[in-house]
């Protein structure tokens, strides 16, 4: 397809905004974000807690002892760096891969395994936990979104509402539907594109004919910027930045991240060499977002590599408890679950909790 | 003939269609080079090109609209629901749409598209993946709806959804893509829709079902053989139109019936199979004509998925109630 100068230019505008270059290196220091060192440590010791969850989460997975996993690895400043935005009075709306951001903002870890496994107790929110359940419809999050704006703007609450989707999730129609009723309200949410660059085995190229996501917030009428991903202070800055627009009342933000899974796409039988190449892989883990915050903090003398050693402990030992704490949840049964149907009982599942009780004596 | 599993038997049916006909178009998420995330495109796109197999952006509700724009200009899709949970977000395009294109044209238009898509539990996939929703497709007018039970009856019965001129949702319950292989003819042959078949003959009782159910009835036959009950297994291989023809001429020797669903029991297709013994045969009734099905909540978290299900000893258990009533 042959563009014209007009849709180019537009096009044009969106480029990547980066802070941190693969060298570690500020190469933008105007828009460096205000982060204390302490603040900064922070964010490395939750990318490299992440890094290690994940690697535990597959093998545990591969076990038979977790169930549902879509790894992370390759995400991690994406995910860290703008759930470190948000304050606790924020609403997270996440997708299947956003559990990082949800264990951050108060989802403690044996929960999470709970929902991996199909376990209802996953779905149980704590009290002031501002998350929902991980959507599985793709794009179901994103108008969801639209309404927890709304409804925070109408209860004069400081806070945002924030979503993530992919960039196969981009090309839902909810997606659309999402960005353009927060914008038609003026509701404070973020919508969040992780894009990894496959929808599965579909590459992003395939998905449409816009040269970035970023752009698709100009047919809503609403701000849009394209980040690099694994750069976890962009991220943050970039987030930073849609929380105070949406507080101002100046409206929702589209915020896409360039971003890469370095895994399968989930545990369930993904197998990455069908459709995408090594050489791909590899440039790709040339962007670490690890890689690069470890050089960055390692310059300014805040990070080393027995800091880095304790925390790698400290996660492994957390899962191990995690994973036991989540053993002990009681089995799930039918029974229990009828009663979640409904605030009232109807008679056709009274009749059926009778029978499913004889069932499961037996 | 080849020993085939399911999975293959409908891959084998789509490159027979792709091969007979090029106004055949296969399409879904992940089908191209990936072969469908179960592999049921595996090695289509490489064998027909990326203008006959191919991938969509990711949007149910694009692919269906994609399917019934491509009828009016000559093409036959077979498109595919990468899970049946999603159905959801192209329901429209499905129910409102292209199942009434011929209603609203007065003829003029149709849409011959097939709707593939696995369904159905015991596999424990993630939320939202399982439900058996083959009612809802049933209740709308202007859909065929056929849910294979078998590697030979799946390559049939495919064939002949695709060249139907009409919508067709073609069901694949996901226990049964790889559980068991039979022979399989490599040439091409159709199996028509809208036509039961008599699994297993029996006199006392018939047990009426679909899917993976009819697997779970075959075996519940057989323990009832044990006990001196002998059952007539029917698969109604096409949930709507039902064969009624089959099932009255059934209940008439047995006179006694039992009909087995994975799917919840309100409504669905259980309810309207029990309706219309009664309203064509039932003087021919000793008992009422009972119902094993899931109960009515939503389709269960993975490990309370296998107490949820129904299983054979439900139908043994059901089909006793009747016998003895
Ligand atoms: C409505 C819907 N359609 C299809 C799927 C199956 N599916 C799960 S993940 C996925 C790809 C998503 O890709 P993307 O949005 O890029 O997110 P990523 O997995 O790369 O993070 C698909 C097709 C689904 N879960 N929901
Ligand atoms: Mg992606």
């Amino acid at each position: 397809m042959e563009k014209t100068k007009e849709l180019q230019q537009i096009e044009d505008q969106f480029q990547t905004f980066q802070i941190l270059d693969e060298e570690g290196k500020i190469v933008n220091e105007e828009a460096m974000p205000e982060l204390s060192d302490e603040e900064m440590k922070e964010l490395m010791t939750r990318m490299v807690y992440t890094r290690i969850w994940d690697q535990r989460a597959i093998s545990l997975n591969r076990q038979g002892r977790l169930g549902f996993y879509a790894p992370v690895a390759g995400q991690e400043a994406s995910m860290i760096g703008s759930q470190f935005a948000l304050e606790t009075q924020d609403w997270i709306l996440p997708g299947y891969r956003d559990i990082p951001q949800i264990h951050y903002h108060g989802v403690p870890l044996d929960q999470a395994f709970l929902w991996s496994r199909g376990h209802f107790m996953g779905g149980q929110m704590p009290e002031g936990v501002r998350v929902m359940m991980p959507q599985i419809i793709i794009g179901a999050q994103i108008t969801q979104t639209a309404g927890v704006a709304m409804g925070l703007k109408k209860n004069k609450e400081d806070a945002v509402a924030i979503t993530y989707t992919g960039d196969g999730g981009a090309s839902q129609g909810d997606f659309y539907e999402g960005m353009n009723f927060a914008g038609a309200f003026n509701s404070p949410a973020i919508f969040v594109v992780q894009n990894n660059r496959f929808a599965i085995s579909v590459p992003v190229e395939k998905q449409s004919a816009a040269r970035t996501i970023a752009q698709k917030a100009v047919a809503a009428g609403i701000h849009g910027v394209q980040v690099d991903g694994m750069d976890i202070l962009a991220v943050y800055a970039a987030t930073k930045e849609a929380r105070k627009r949406g507080l101002e009342d100046n409206g929702p933000t589209l915020i896409e991240t360039l971003t890469y899974r370095y895994g399968p796409h989930t545990m369930a039988g993904d197998d990455p060499t069908r459709y995408r190449t090594s050489d791909e892989d590899d440039a790709w883990e040339k962007k670490d977002p690890l890689v690069r915050f470890r050089k960055f903090l390692e310059s300014k003398d805040l990070w080393t590599e027995e800091e880095e050693e304790k925390i790698v402990e400290q996660a492994k030992e957390d899962i191990k408890a995690a994973i036991k704490k989540a053993d002990g949840a009681p089995k799930q049964k039918v029974t229990d679950l009828i009663g979640n149907m409904g605030e009232d009982l109807p008679a056709n599942l009274k009749e059926q909790l009778e029978y499913y009780k004889e069932k499961e004596s037996k | 003939m080849a020993q085939m599993t399911m999975i293959q038997a409908i891959t084998d049916a789509m490159r027979n269609e792709l091969k007979n006909d090029e106004k055949v178009l296969v399409f879904g998420e992940d089908v191209g080079q990936n072969g469908g995330v179960f592999r049921a495109t595996e090695g289509l796109q490489k064998e027909f090109g990326e203008d006959r197999v191919f991938d969509t952006p990711l949007a149910e509700s694009g692919i269906g609209g994609l399917a019934s724009g491509l009828s009016v200009t000559g093409f036959r899709s077979v498109m595919e629901i990468q899970f049946f949970g999603f159905v959801f977000e192209t329901f429209d395009a499905i129910a409102a749409q292209m199942a009434r294109i011929r209603y609203r044209s007065g003829g003029v238009y149709n849409a011959p598209v097939t709707i593939r898509s696995p369904f159905g539990g015991g596999v424990k996939t993630p939320e939202l993946h399982a439900d058996s929703l083959e009612g809802l497709m049933a209740q709308s007018p202007g859909l065929k709806v056929v849910i294979p039970s078998s590697p030979y009856d799946a390559k049939g019965l495919l064939i002949s959804a695709i060249r139907d001129n009409d919508p067709v949702v073609f069901l694949e319950h996901m226990k049964l893509y790889r559980s068991f292989r039979e022979e399989v003819p490599e040439e091409e042959y159709t199996l028509p829709l809208g036509k039961a078949e008599v699994k297993r003959e029996g006199s006392d009782i018939t047990i009426v079902t679909y899917g993976a159910m009819v697997h779970a009835s075959l075996k519940a036959a057989e323990a009832l053989e044990k006990d001196g009950i002998s059952a007539e297994v029917i698969d109604l291989r096409t949930v709507s139109p039902i064969d009624i023809e089959t099932i009255i001429q059934s209940v008439e020797k047995t006179n006694r019936a039992i009909v087995v669903q994975e799917a919840q029991k309100q409504a669905g297709i259980a309810a309207s199979v029990v309706a219309e013994i009664n309203e064509r045969a039932i003087l021919s009734l000793e008992a009422p004509v009972l119902r094993v099905t899931a109960p009515d909540t939503v389709f269960p978290f993975a490990s309370a998925e296998d107490v949820w299900l129904p299983n054979h000893k439900d139908v043994v258990a059901k089909a006793k109630q009747v016998i003895e009533f």
